[in-house]
């Protein structure tokens, strides 16, 4: 029995220096809440320490949280990866982390706040998370895939850090389960025929969370639905 | 040479801290690849670029860069210009491409 569910995959959390303060785990699900959503994706900047309070959070106000990251490649293309299993993000974590060079800066870059589930500040991450990883766009992919997540390309119709954008079009046979259009455009513009298409928020600020959203017919609101899904690729924008 | 000097003569339309216009510019620097310009761009260059996105300012903030030159007539987002004017980093548009306009610096001169 398929069930729908509103789904905002692509949120940022305080973690992510760009993001703002009040973005804590908290904020975030209150506000996803009160926009009836069902399934919100957190994918910070080449990190996930703030998933599994996320997820904490979420069982407890009942929403689904899937944890995720939004990785820098090489070629400074944006990239999600969603997971269900945590042991499998955070391998996938700690090979970002492996490959994420530079320490940041936070007076010109922002600040990195790990949080507890009462909003407290636990510690500040150090790591250079605006950064990009060495690791190519395939080399996600294969890692992200051999780790049972899906990997999605972020605002593929924004220049900045779009695959588009970046590299001119899509590398041929790079295996991604999905493309991302952000708020600012609608499927009809789109010139990508090859790959599902889902739209994501990418909030930065708890205004602009469910600002745009996926409907997704799920047995039940984990990755491996959604994957299905996708490969139906019935999907309403 | 001063970054002022460097407006006048090439033509550039000022966006952001044009306060900042008096400071000497001591080299440049290419390139679209954010980490590229973090490894590789030194205190004291213009920093010539195609992307418009609001990283740049703080990506020019850190190195300590005199300014941003956008090419081709490009115009900062809307909050890259905010930050820009917060953090003091003048970014000047030119309707020249990359090529043209790293000539002409070269010629002024600025070459290294």
């Amino acid at each position: 029995m398929l069930k729908i569910f509103n789904t905002d995959l692509h949120i940022h959390t305080c973690l992510s220096p760009c993001g703002d303060l009040d973005m804590t785990p908290k904020r975030i699900i209150n506000t996803a809440k009160s926009k009836k959503l069902d399934i919100i994706g957190i994918c910070d900047h080449n990190s996930a320490e703030n998933v599994l309070i996320s997820k904490k959070i979420g069982k407890t106000f009942e929403i689904t949280v899937i944890g995720g990251i939004e990785i820098t490649t090489s070629e400074e293309v944006h990239l999600l990866a969603l997971f269900d299993n945590d042991d499998d993000l955070l391998k996938l974590q700690e090979l970002v982390y492996e490959n994420l060079p530079g320490v940041n800066d936070e007076n010109a870059f922002g600040l990195q706040l790990v949080v507890n589930e009462n909003d407290e500040i636990v510690r500040h991450n150090q790591r250079l998370l605006i950064g990009a990883t060495k690791l190519t766009i395939e080399k996600c992919v294969e890692a992200i895939h051999s780790l049972n997540g899906i990997a999605i390309a972020s605002h593929i119709d924004r220049e900045g850090f779009g695959i588009i954008g970046q590299l001119g079009f899509i590398p041929e046979g790079l295996e991604l389960d999905a493309v991302e259009i952000s708020p600012n455009i609608t499927k009809d513009k789109l010139t990508v025929k090859k790959f599902p298409v889902i739209t994501g928020s990418d909030a930065h600020f708890l205004a602009d969370i469910g600002k745009t959203w996926t409907q997704f017919s799920l047995k039940e609101p984990v990755v491996k639905e959604i994957k299905k899904a996708l490969l139906k690729t019935t999907l309403k924008i | 040479m001063k970054l002022k000097e460097i407006v006048e003569k090439l033509n550039l339309e000022v966006k952001s801290a044009p306060e900042m216009l008096d400071k000497e510019v001591t080299g440049g620097y290419v390139s679209d690849l954010l980490s590229d310009v973090m490894a590789n761009a030194r205190e004291g260059n213009i920093w010539v670029t195609l992307q418009i996105h609001q990283n740049i300012v703080a990506v020019a903030s850190l190195k300590e860069i005199r300014g941003i030159i956008l090419v081709n007539n490009r115009q900062p987002d809307e909050d890259t210009l905010q930050k820009a004017i917060h953090e003091k980093i003048p970014i000047l548009v030119s309707k020249l491409s990359t090529f043209e306009l790293v000539g002409k610096l070269y010629q002024l001169p600025i070459t290294s």
